[in-house]
């Protein structure tokens, strides 16, 4: 009966208890149920769309870049259908195999074989590893047709930004490159992280990016897990970017920059009438072609070991002093200070003021000296005297208002200042009242005074045409109308035949005369010293210690059409300027005239600059081997830029304490023979 | 009566009630599985389905045992399987790595998965022979213990979290069915956390341990392990209420989700059958485990009622941690879905477990028919 009654408590509690299990596992079920209901129901938007992007890959295509073009509509700046092959590693069956059959098409060196090896064996399965790029069509087809048994290889079309004139537009357009993590950052977009995507680094390209970038297309695929294309679900081509169209020529901009040649220098020319821009030529240069995938290292090193900066665009941020090159524009500021232009004065070979004796750079002296004089023989005493007359603040406000120590609103990156010294710029710089030998150097552009090849080229617009000219890069199709400078024509006129006869007359720059008939362009030399007399003459020993030659024109003279400034650093004197001068408004007028001389230099310079450039970067290479260290990231590489140029530029670091003692002049090395 | 009259004697005996919702999801789950192989019979759905044949003429076959033959061999049963165990291990040994079956050549054989039906089988005959006055008394949970302990030992050596605690659990829901006093449940439970706690600080391996981590803060390894459950959350909660259509699971097909055809089937399923399909998933496993209680309830004795409850209990475990895992409420252990995952092993045990209910079944007509 026990054991009965505890049986029978036993099967109690075995039902009570079979029922709380039968409880907890409903309970279960309907949690499990619940559970469900809230991730399927309520939570269901939010998985779909993370399962929608999971399924879903967005590949960009980068847009075609707009072309950048000239005056005429030839593109300084255009794209180039490029070949390329890449490789998805995750594909290829027989790795050595498809190595080895892609080598002997595309003729790698075994170098650039093994090279193509190791990274393929260490690349992460399913992304892209470039294999080749801006390879030819015949390569290109040699590729696809074999195809069939290079399972993996994918031979691509994209677009590559090509220059034309190469290093002729390097520092005007600048060069294009694949995004920098700074850049990145300031416009975190998935276009700038997209393969093949380059975006402008420099110059124009950089400055009108948003205009040049155009609208990217897409590729949207439904991918697995680890990657795989599943297949295309839609396409969208891409909108190429806008053109611009610039003031520049583009022939006259390449045979500028040719015929600077050896030298290291900057050519202006500019429209008179409206401001065009017509040429910008800053040399020695770089090729922006072999930068769009990057700097190479060798490449950068080459740069930018060159004590000529091939880096910097000297037409903007080349500061020099002028030199004689500013007697046109202070005798301007004489005659708005009311100078007889037909006084005279005794040029002795030398000037004394007070106790010091100002040195002419003709020794022998230019004996009596009136403006037209001064201007064309280049005589300093004629500018000591009468600027001890009529004072600085008559010369300065002259000089800014021709466009020196100013800058203008073009779309650059930067532009220099440069320097037009007064007394009130000396107290608060130096700390020092100014000096009578301040005005004697300001006279003849020296001491403080700096400004760069733009400045120059402006200066001799506004005393050509009189008008404020306003420099310019954009065509717009709008003919621009300038204030006047306030000059009398008989001031315009008698400084324009003093700078006639600089060339066509007496004067000192007689090898600057056009070789053409009817036309006659006016200009003013100038030698601007960098060291004193005591450590070099100027025309010979390190090429960083002679002057620098100067020279702005216009032409024709009497009816200006086009001027413009040429420096050439360190070129020895104004020598090596005018015939620069010379043979770009040769060009101009007269093509196949300018050419012919320019065929005859290069022969001897051994190619174009194009062709030198490459051959200089060949040259290095092979010395170099590859041990150079790789080159910084753009943005450090402008920053570097800049720098450089400054401290290439700088204004004295304390205050000129004496007179220069003017070079000579006339007699100056001719630019052909200036050794390298 | 009806049913005895329109089918014959054999046919009638079967429990149609259950065995025709359970065909139903074996053959949603062949869908499923036709889908995860990328719509396919080969490699899972046909072999799944076979399986299905084969097995349930085993668990027909298991209906038919005797119960005195049954209560005889439970303890030659458990020997059996605890020595393929140390089989397993010692081979594992040999071999130099872990190992968890046995290549029979037409199955791999889990000897952990027989264990967890054999456990049941052997305390509830344990249970049955004990006299009854002593169930509250120690000398009734010590030889328990000692036969759930050393089968889990074996497993967690393995090492198989997810079955070891299978193993434990049909033997803690027997203990309970039993009528073992609450008061050792109370104490057993507080003695399993601290154990747990001193467990996961010390025994357990570095994965195990992450994934209790990470299923405690899934967001803290989204592309690791709560990568799982990440990705099972998001093939569910995509498919909606109906679900993308038979065939378009993004996440199934485009191998977003982790074993779509085994642990993760559920999800598989969810998101392209939706809300509707996950219900009536649910819905067949609440008919089959209320089936098996109500047999267990209607049992003649002691012995089949423990042993009904207890297989009851071991297919509720596996239902339960599968899709409390692949729904984010468990971590990830690694215990299949019954009747819908691909697996042969898992299939065999949960058909085990049928089978011997269908034999309780039928036990509980002959004796009834007997007494009538």
């Amino acid at each position: 009966m026990e054991k009965a009654i505890s049986s029978h408590g036993l099967k109690q509690t075995f039902d009570r208890r079979t029922f709380v299990i039968g409880a907890v596992q409903g309970g279960v079920g309907l949690l499990l149920a619940a559970r469900m209901g809230y991730i399927a129901v309520a939570e269901n938007e939010k998985y779909r769309m993370e399962a929608e992007s999971n399924r879903v890959n967005l590949t960009l295509i980068p847009p075609r870049r707009g072309w950048i073009l000239d005056r005429n509509g030839s593109p300084l700046a255009s794209n180039r259908a490029d070949f390329r092959v890449d490789i998805i590693p995750e594909r290829v069956g027989d790795l050595g195999g498809t190595v080895r059959t892609l080598s002997e098409l595309l003729r790698f060196s075994p170098a650039e074989q093994q090279d193509l090896h190791d990274r393929l064996e260490g690349a992460a399965g399913f992304s892209a590893v470039p294999v080749a790029e801006n390879i030819d069509f015949e390569a290109f087809a040699a590729v696809s047709v074999r195809l069939p048994e290079l399972p993996g290889v994918m031979p691509q079309r994209g677009y590559s930004r090509y220059y034309p004139t190469g290093p002729a537009v390097g520092h005007l357009i600048g060069y294009v490159g694949a995004a920098s993590r700074e850049e990145y950052e300031l416009e975190p977009i998935p276009l700038l992280v997209t393969p093949g995507f380059r975006m402008g680094k420099d110059g124009l390209e950089q400055q009108f990016e948003q205009r040049l970038r155009g609208e990217p297309g897409a590729r949207r695929v439904e991918v697995t897990a680890s990657g795989r294309v599943v297949r295309d679900l839609e396409m969208r081509d891409d909108v190429q970017g806008n053109p611009i169209r610039l003031t520049i020529d583009g022939p006259l901009q390449d045979y500028a920059a040719r015929r600077l040649g050896l030298e290291s220098g900057s050519v202006v020319v500019m429209d008179c009438l409206t401001g065009d821009l017509m040429c910008m030529a800053s040399m020695p240069s770089f090729d922006p072609n072999s930068f769009s995938d990057g700097i190479g290292r060798v490449e950068y090193q080459m740069l930018s070991e060159n004590e000529r900066v091939p880096l910097r665009n000297k037409v903007l941020k080349g500061l020099y002093p002028p030199g004689s090159t500013v007697k046109p524009m202070v005798s301007m500021s004489f005659l708005h200070g009311g100078l007889d232009p037909e006084e005279t004065v005794f040029c002795g070979g030398g000037l004394q003021v007070g106790n010091r004796r100002f040195g002419c750079w003709n020794r022998r002296g230019h004996g009596t000296v009136n403006m037209a004089k001064g201007i064309y023989q280049s005589c300093d005493v004629y500018f000591y005297h009468f600027a001890q007359r009529l004072g600085m603040d008559v010369i300065a406000p002259m000089a800014r208002r021709c466009g020196m120590g100013q800058t203008f609103p073009l779309p650059v990156n930067s532009q220099f200042f440069g320097t037009v010294p007064d007394p009130a710029w000396k107290l608060e710089k130096y700390g020092e009242p100014w000096a009578a030998f301040d005005t004697v150097n300001a006279t003849i552009g020296q001491g403080y005074m700096l400004a760069n090849p733009l400045q120059l080229a402006v200066m001799a617009t506004r005393l050509a045409t009189g008008q404020k000219v306003m420099p310019r890069l954009l065509l717009d199709g709008q003919a621009p109308r300038f204030d006047p400078m306030g000059f009398p024509a008989e001031h315009v006129q008698l400084v324009r035949q003093a700078m006639s006869d600089v060339v066509n007359g007496p004067g000192t720059a007689g090898r600057a005369r056009l070789p053409i008939e009817g036309i006659q362009m006016a200009g003013k030399t100038g030698t601007a010293q960098v060291v004193g007399l005591n450590i070099s003459n100027g025309k010979s020993g390190p090429w960083r210690h002679r002057d620098h030659g100067l020279f702005i024109f216009f032409a024709p003279f009497d009816n200006p059409r086009y001027a413009g400034a040429v420096v050439i650093e360190h070129g020895g004197g104004s020598g090596a300027a005018y015939p620069v001068a010379r043979d770009v408004m040769t060009f101009l007028f007269d093509p196949q005239k300018g050419l012919d001389a320019l065929h005859a230099m290069e022969r001897q310079w051994g190619g174009t600059a194009q062709e030198r450039l490459a051959a200089d970067y060949a040259r290095y290479a092979t010395a170099a081997g590859v041990d150079v260290p790789p080159p910084p990231d753009p943005v450090t590489l402008a920053r570097q830029v800049d720098a450089e140029a400054r401290a290439a530029a700088p204004e004295p670091a304390a205050a000129v304490a004496g007179a220069v003692t003017p070079r000579e002049d006339a007699e100056p090395l001719p630019s052909t023979d200036a050794p390298r | 009566m009806r049913r005895a009259l329109t089918l014959p004697a054999p046919l009638a005996q079967i429990p149609w009630i259950m065995l025709i919702p359970l065909t139903a999801l074996v053959l949603f789950g062949a869908a499923v599985l036709h889908s995860a192989a990328g719509g396919s019979m080969s490699p899972y759905a046909t072999s799944h389905l076979v399986r299905f044949g084969v097995f349930l003429v085993m668990a027909l076959a298991i209906s038919y045992v005797p119960r005195e033959l049954v209560l005889s061999g439970a303890y030659p049963a458990y020997g059996a399987v605890l020595l393929l165990l140390v089989a397993v291990e010692a081979l594992g040994a040999v071999s130099g790595g872990s190992q968890r079956w046995l290549d029979l050549g037409f199955i791999r054989l889990q000897p952990s998965e027989l264990m967890k039906p054999t456990i049941v089988l052997v305390l509830a005959s344990f249970f049955h022979t004990i006299p009854i006055g002593m169930i509250s008394s120690w000398r009734a949970l010590g030889p328990p213990l000692v036969l759930i302990a050393l089968p889990m030992a074996l497993v967690l050596t393995q090492p198989d979290l997810g079955t070891a605690l299978a193993i434990g659990f049909g033997g803690v829901v027997l203990l309970f069915l039993a009528g073992i006093p609450l008061r050792w449940f109370v104490g057993g439970g507080v003695v399993a956390m601290i154990a747990a706690l001193l467990a996961y600080f010390f025994a357990l391996h570095d994965y195990q341990r992450n994934r209790v981590t990470v299923f405690l803060d899934p967001e803290s390894d989204p592309l690791g392990t709560g990568y799982h459950i990440t990705q099972s959350k998001i093939a569910i909660g995509s498919g909606g209420i109906i679900g993308k259509g038979f065939g378009e699971g993004s996440q199934s097909h485009l191998d977003y989700l982790p074993e779509p055809h085994t642990d993760f089937v559920f999800a598989t399923m969810a998101e392209e059958w939706g809300l509707i399909g996950g219900l009536f998933v649910l819905l067949v496993f609440g008919i089959v485990l209320r089936w098996g209680l109500e047999v267990a309830r209607a049992a003649p004795d002691r012995f089949s009622r423990l042993l009904a409850g207890g297989m009851t209990a071991t297919i509720f475990f596996y239902v339960a941690i599968n899709l409390m895992m692949v729904m984010g409420l468990a971590p990830v252990v690694g215990i299949p879905l019954p009747f819908m995952s691909h697996g042969g092993s898992s299939m065999m045990t949960n058909m085990i477990c049928l089978g011997t209910l269908m034999m309780i079944d039928r036990w509980t007509r002959n004796s009834g028919s007997a007494q009538l």
